[in-house]
């Protein structure tokens, strides 16, 4: 170590500025296509929070009989619109872990209203993973009770209150879920499905079959989404089961998506049909199928998967105002939209504004996605 | 040189004579629409690019309209059985005799007897039906069972109502998105733009319906917005004047705000992109180097070369407003389409819905169409491709 008047550690060994740049620059040029990418994610902080989000809400769809404190369609006469219970920690400056206060309704013939009242001098403790209320199914196979959180012995647990028919809102969100986060991605999947076959054939093809498909996306492009996706909602059958209608609901939300990604897959086709290792493949006698599978594909995916995750947000909004109107899920199934189709009356949210809980999870189960599908785009083309 | 301009002027006259043949309404309109036709192709030869243009566009455009017609005949023909036969069916049950014969003679009167293509053709004008050809080319839209009246009584005034709503929206959210987006991308990653991109994603991420709700309580709350409705009652039905007009300003005040917020978010976004990327080039530098203003700077050039994506997206905004537009009418009692569509559909009213649907998408499209030319106006290299 030499001696410095300022006392900086300085190295002693040989310094050469140019090895130190090639060492960087080594560094990205080693690394796979993966971990570019994975590493430009991780620069979108919102992206990867939102992620993580959504793989968190995703995971627990199955297990939701287990978390919610009660079924979805589970009704107590004595809590029609009852307020939200606070859960509390310390009753009269002394600590009894996780309680409500119980909360009595009654109505008020005056004002024609259902008014509500804290009993603030007995504390309920909440239970812990115990057996309580209507047994549910576990993927319909076991049959339990068992629960995370159960309400009070002989008291209630309505954490966003209750509404018109006494049930709980805050389970009814979280079996909602399952409804409001699987129609987004079969109807992607559906969109997906018309789109990258359609795509892939009027670019791959040209000609003729190009210029049909692309009369046939600009006329459904210029489509008004919701009226049409009203249209054939009302032609589904009254009598048809609530899965069947879960199922043609999200048919119907794909249907009228695809244009989007069949452009974006058109214009991709054309580009890399123009490509030498296109081209190299083809004299070498590969069959067409073989060419989009195997060497075309893998260059785009990427860029559809981005697509995708944006196009999911539209089709969750599409379903809650489909139920909302009144013809989309139907009632012994559970949906975000279905619950706000409650809210339609102005005067009932005036009173009872907990009936527009359900819109927090809409709005951030479409931030996250937006936030994650913008980050995944810029991460997918890490070269740029 | 008069031999390479008489196709164009032919085309032109024909125009002015199928555009004259609906104006004075002096012959059924048929002859007046294959007049227009001809007169499209005719100008599809013409020597002037942009003419050239334009013909080709309309002639999509028609064609277009003549897929949508059929598409959408085939949804609303979709679910089983119809408004009359499920009214026959329910008569029979409760043993009114002498009214299904009334339905039934009313079912083929309306030639709903008969093949789904053949009920098309009729519906278009281009078969003839019982009474001979009379259908939405010849302007007869059929007739609303359920209400008992022909179809353009019932939307007449909604029609109006809805091009005048969508309007004041585009105009809203082109005021709104220019200004917010050009300053959010020459502020970029300040807090001006931190709160125009939260205010954006809020936008984006609200469903419509929700934002009506609560823009419409707290609206009136707050600031006396009146509650719903197309305009106060005392002037439902009342000629056009004044006053009436600045009722149904007021009251589109809300409406206008929620159907917006959406498109102006996405577009905003759009547009700051846009015009980061040319803020960026090096003539800009240069002009910043050379101590041109600040402002002039950003307006002169880059807002320019922004500002031709911002025009060619309406075609992505019309149909998300048009949708929104329906929606929200629904909520907060517009006297739009929206909620007379959303009955028809509910009953089955088959020539009542299927022409709503028709004029929503006629809408979208004559929208794109408007924007396309004004693209072709300002940009020639799009009106000299073709």
């Amino acid at each position: 170590m030499k001696a410095d008047p300022d006392a900086h550690y300085v190295s002693d060994e040989p310094y050469d500025p140019a090895a130190d740049l090639k060492a960087l620059d080594r560094a990205d040029l080693d690394a796979s296509t993966w971990r570019l990418i994975l590493r430009r994610f991780n620069r979108h902080r919102l992206a990867v929070v939102s992620g993580w989000f959504l793989l968190a809400i995703y995971l627990a769809l199955p297990f939701i009989g287990f978390l919610a404190p009660y079924g979805a369609t589970d009704r107590d006469d004595e809590r029609i619109f009852a307020a939200p219970q606070a859960v509390r920690l310390l009753h009269e400056g002394r600590f009894v872990g996780p309680f409500v206060y119980p909360r009595v309704e009654t109505f008020d013939m005056g004002a024609f209203r259902m008014v509500s009242e804290e009993d603030r001098t007995r504390p309920q403790p909440l239970r812990f993973f115990t057996t309580c209320g209507a047994p549910h199914r576990f993927l319909g196979l076991v049959e339990t009770s068992f629960r995370v959180i159960c309400p009070p012995e002989g008291g209630s647990f309505n954490l966003l209150g209750a509404d018109r028919l006494g049930r709980d809102i805050h389970s009814r969100i979280m079996w909602g879920a399952q409804i409001s986060l699987t129609v987004g991605l079969i109807g992607v999947a559906v969109s997906f499905a018309i789109g990258l076959v359609l795509g892939g054939v009027a670019g791959y093809f040209g000609g003729l079959t190009d210029a049909a498909v692309s009369r046939a996306i600009e006329v459904v492009r210029s489509l008004p989404e919701l009226p049409i996706w009203l249209a054939l909602s009302a032609a589904i059958p009254p009598g048809w089961g609530p899965v069947t209608v879960f199922f043609m609901i999200s048919i119907i939300l794909g249907v009228l998506d695809w244009p989007g990604l069949a452009r974006a897959v058109r214009s991709k086709f054309l580009a890399l049909r123009e490509e030498d290792y296109v081209r190299a493949a083809e004299l070498m006698g590969a069959s067409p199928k073989r060419i989009i599978a195997v060497h075309m594909m893998p260059n785009f995916m990427s860029h559809l998967v981005a697509s995708c995750t944006l196009a999911v947000p539209s089709m969750i909004l599409g379903e809650t105002a489909l139920s909302f109107l009144g013809l989309g899920i139907r009632a012994p199934a559970v949906s975000w939209g279905l619950m706000l189709n409650d809210a339609l009356d102005l005067t009932a949210v005036e009173i009872y504004p907990w009936l527009l809980a359900p819109l927090a999870p809409v709005m951030m189960v479409v931030l996250a996605y937006s936030f994650l599908g913008d980050g995944l785009r810029d991460a997918l083309d890490p070269y740029s | 040189m008069t031999r390479a301009r008489l196709p164009e002027i032919a085309g032109f006259a024909l125009l002015a004579l199928g555009l004259g043949a609906f104006a004075t309404a002096a012959v059924p309109p048929t002859p007046g629409v294959a007049a227009c036709v001809a007169g499209l192709v005719a100008l599809r030869r013409s020597a002037a690019p942009l003419t050239r243009y334009v013909a080709n566009r309309c002639l999509t455009m028609l064609g277009a309209l003549l897929v949508i017609s059929a598409l959408v005949f085939a949804i609303i023909d979709l679910p089983p059985g119809d408004y009359l036969s499920n009214l026959i069916a329910e008569l029979r049950a409760t043993g009114q005799a002498s009214s299904v014969a009334q339905a039934e003679f009313l079912m083929r009167e309306y030639a709903l007897d008969r093949p789904l293509v053949e009920r098309y053709a009729i519906w278009m004008g281009f078969w003839p039906g019982p009474h001979g050809f009379s259908g939405i080319l010849q302007g007869d839209f059929g007739r609303s069972f359920e209400l008992d009246r022909p179809v353009a009584d019932v939307v007449r005034e909604g029609m109006a109502f809805t091009i005048g709503l969508n309007l004041a929206v585009v105009v809203f959210v082109y005021l709104t998105a220019l200004p917010l987006g050009a300053i959010s991308a020459v502020k970029a990653n300040t807090w001006v733009d931190y709160l125009a991109a939260l205010v954006g994603y809020i936008g984006l991420a609200t469903p419509n319906f929700l934002l009506a709700l609560v823009l419409m309580y707290y609206g009136n709350v707050a600031v006396g917005l009146p509650i719903g409705g197309g305009m106060a009652r005392e002037f439902i039905g009342e000629p056009m004047s004044w006053a009436k007009f600045g009722s149904i300003a007021l009251h589109m005040v809300a409406p206008v705000i929620v159907i917006g917020t959406a498109g102006m978010a996405a577009m905003m976004r759009r547009l700051r992109a846009n015009l980061l990327d040319e803020l960026g080039k090096p003539y800009v530098v240069t002009a910043r180097a050379k101590g041109v203003a600040p402002a002039t700077t950003v307006i002169r050039y880059p807002l320019r070369m922004a500002l031709n994506p911002f025009v060619a997206d309406i075609g992505n905004l019309l149909p998300q407003l048009v949708s929104g537009s329906v929606l929200v009418s629904v909520v907060m009692s517009l006297p739009t389409i929206g909620p007379t569509l959303l009955a028809a559909l509910r009953s089955q009213d088959l020539f009542l819905s299927g022409f709503i649907l028709l004029f929503v998408s006629a809408l979208t499209l004559v929208g794109m169409l408007i924007s396309d030319l004004l693209l072709a106006v300002i940009d020639p290299r799009i009106r000299l491709a073709t």
